[in-house]
């Protein structure tokens, strides 16, 4: 369970990123986050596996306040939490399966992971996670060589690798086209139901949302101004979020039959 | 209205701001004042200027000419010695820049006085010259091979760290960021993010360095620190021209076949 409880954070040329925020996020949620770009989802979303520190307030995961960690209890909180980025964020020299076995850095020793000691086990699991996104037969290419919507399917499986208890996703389709969208997100949304992953994931196209979603925050200049089921959601809701009306880009279309 | 918008087009509008041009104009002036004063300055100091030397010219190629090749084996021993150094003192040097690359690079150290200490050591290292270091160690180990080793590998450490470092701070931080959020340490964040993107510059920029180090050697040579510089040294002294004239020949052989070497191999890498 994720817990916000008066969570602020001022960065250090005074833009505020959050304002006293309060959301209890529980296990096995489907999470999406909406609101217009600079309106807090990347700052929310960062502040779960510090890689950005809230400056006040306090920020429960499994009960216990992860805002005063440092690096060693710090790491242990990152290997429970697993992060997808806009830009995939591979590591684009290096092969697909290199990249996936890099999920496991949090649980391997450092001397260990240099020399490529990785276990059998862990090695069968990451091959294990290529193949839950259909992407075992590019195991031995060069990221660089990968589409945009396979390149985000190589970091799916490293997080899937990384066996985390909960999953952040930062923009994940924003790069995409429609259809490479959809894929990556029923991927998202097909681990958090059989693996029970917690997942956030912040968008801003609303149709997604709605799709895709169990529940809905909607953040507006640092601050949730929407928490809620995605039953409770309509247009309007969206409206009240953005702060205006509903426009063709809003929408990210091309839903697959 | 209309006569408004006549008078702008009349007006023409300038592509930068009269202060930009003023600065610009000012420099200008004062970078042409430099040259200026340095090419009287020079003339000057030139005494007898180009006529004389183009008389000394033929008289200097009289006596080089023609080139004492039967000295060729005894040199040959001398050239490698040149070789091992450059390539001892480059691979001391690759493999000591890496932890003074990392820790003066701004992206990777954000813990600033620990990069200020680095940056700063290295900038003194570069400001002592290659001739001045040899100097100093032929003064403290005498001469030969080791001092010239020495002397090399400090000279080329302040290069390689600076080139690598800047290297390091153009990287694309978001693997490094995604390696982090996986709960990867520094040192598992720098091998597997880090290492592969700098890798191909690395080993090119260690290619490079070797070069400059096999042409450095030789002059280093001259001051006693080893290898076929000291034997050509020798040679002059002695007015030996013609075998001077080989063992130049021999070494503008040599860098030539290294430097073909090695951008062979450096245009295979990237």
């Amino acid at each position: 369970m994720i817990e916000f409880k008066n969570v602020g954070l001022v960065y250090p040329n005074g833009t505020e990123g959050l304002k006293n925020i309060n959301v209890k996020i529980n296990d096995g949620e489907f999470v999406v986050i909406v609101g217009l770009s600079g309106a807090g989802k990347s700052t929310f979303i960062r502040s779960i596996n510090r890689l950005v520190t809230p400056t006040s307030g306090s920020l429960l995961v499994d009960g216990e306040d992860i805002l005063n960690y440092h690096s060693g209890n710090l790491r242990k909180l990152r290997t429970k939490v697993g992060m997808i980025f806009q830009n995939y964020n591979l590591v684009k020299r290096s092969n697909v399966f290199k990249n996936v076995l890099a999920g496991r850095l949090g649980h391997t020793g450092t001397l260990r992971s240099i020399f490529n000691l990785y276990s059998n086990e862990d090695k069968a699991l990451a091959y294990e996670s290529l193949k839950r996104v259909n992407i075992e037969e590019k195991i031995y290419n060069r990221a660089d060589e990968l589409s945009g919507g396979q390149q985000q399917r190589v970091s799916i499986a490293r997080v899937l690798t990384q066996k985390p208890k909960y999953i952040l996703a930062d923009e994940p389709v924003a790069s995409l086209d429609p259809p490479t969208s959809h894929q990556v997100m029923t991927y998202l949304r097909k681990i958090n139901k059989e693996d029970n992953i917690t997942t956030i994931v912040n968008l801003h196209f609303i149709d997604m949302a709605m799709e895709y979603a169990d529940r809905i925050i909607g953040m507006r200049a640092g601050e949730v101004v929407f928490d809620g089921p995605v039953a409770e959601v309509s247009e309007k809701t969206f409206e009240e979020i953005y702060g205006r009306s509903i426009r063709e880009d809003d929408l990210r279309g091309g839903a697959e039959e | 209205m209309t006569n408004e918008t006549h008078s702008l087009t009349n007006k023409s509008i300038p592509l930068y701001p009269a202060k930009t041009k003023l600065q610009v104009t000012i420099i200008f002036f004062v970078v042409l004042g430099i040259y200026i004063f340095s090419m009287a300055w020079t003339q000057r100091d030139m005494v007898s200027g180009l006529s004389g030397a183009l008389g000394n010219m033929y008289r200097v190629i009289e006596k080089f000419f023609p080139p004492n090749f039967s000295i060729l084996p005894d040199i040959w021993n001398a050239l490698a010695q040149t070789i091992q150094m450059a390539i001892i003192a480059t691979t001391i040097a690759a493999i000591l820049t890496v932890p003074l690359a990392v820790l003066s690079a701004q992206n990777i150290t954000t813990f600033k006085p620990l990069y200020y200490l680095t940056r700063t050591i290295l900038n003194l290292l570069r400001t002592i010259p290659d001739l001045v270091l040899a100097v100093i160690f032929v003064g403290l180990f005498g001469i030969g091979i080791f001092p010239g080793i020495l002397a090399l590998t400090v000279f080329s450490l302040g290069i390689l760290a600076k080139l690598i470092s800047e290297t390091i701070e153009s990287v694309d931080m978001n693997p490094l960021e995604a390696m982090r959020a996986s709960g990867g340490n520094v040192f598992q964040v720098i091998w597997y993010a880090l290492v592969p993107q700098v890798l191909p510059q690395f080993t090119s920029l260690v290619l490079y360095v070797f070069e400059i180090n096999i042409r450095a050697s030789v002059v280093l040579g001259m001051v006693g620190a080893g290898g076929i510089g000291l034997v050509l040294n020798q040679q002059l002294k002695f007015y030996n021209y013609p075998n001077a004239m080989t063992i130049i020949i021999v070494i503008f052989v040599t860098v030539l076949i290294i430097e073909y070497i090695s951008n062979k191999l450096r245009e295979a890498l990237l």
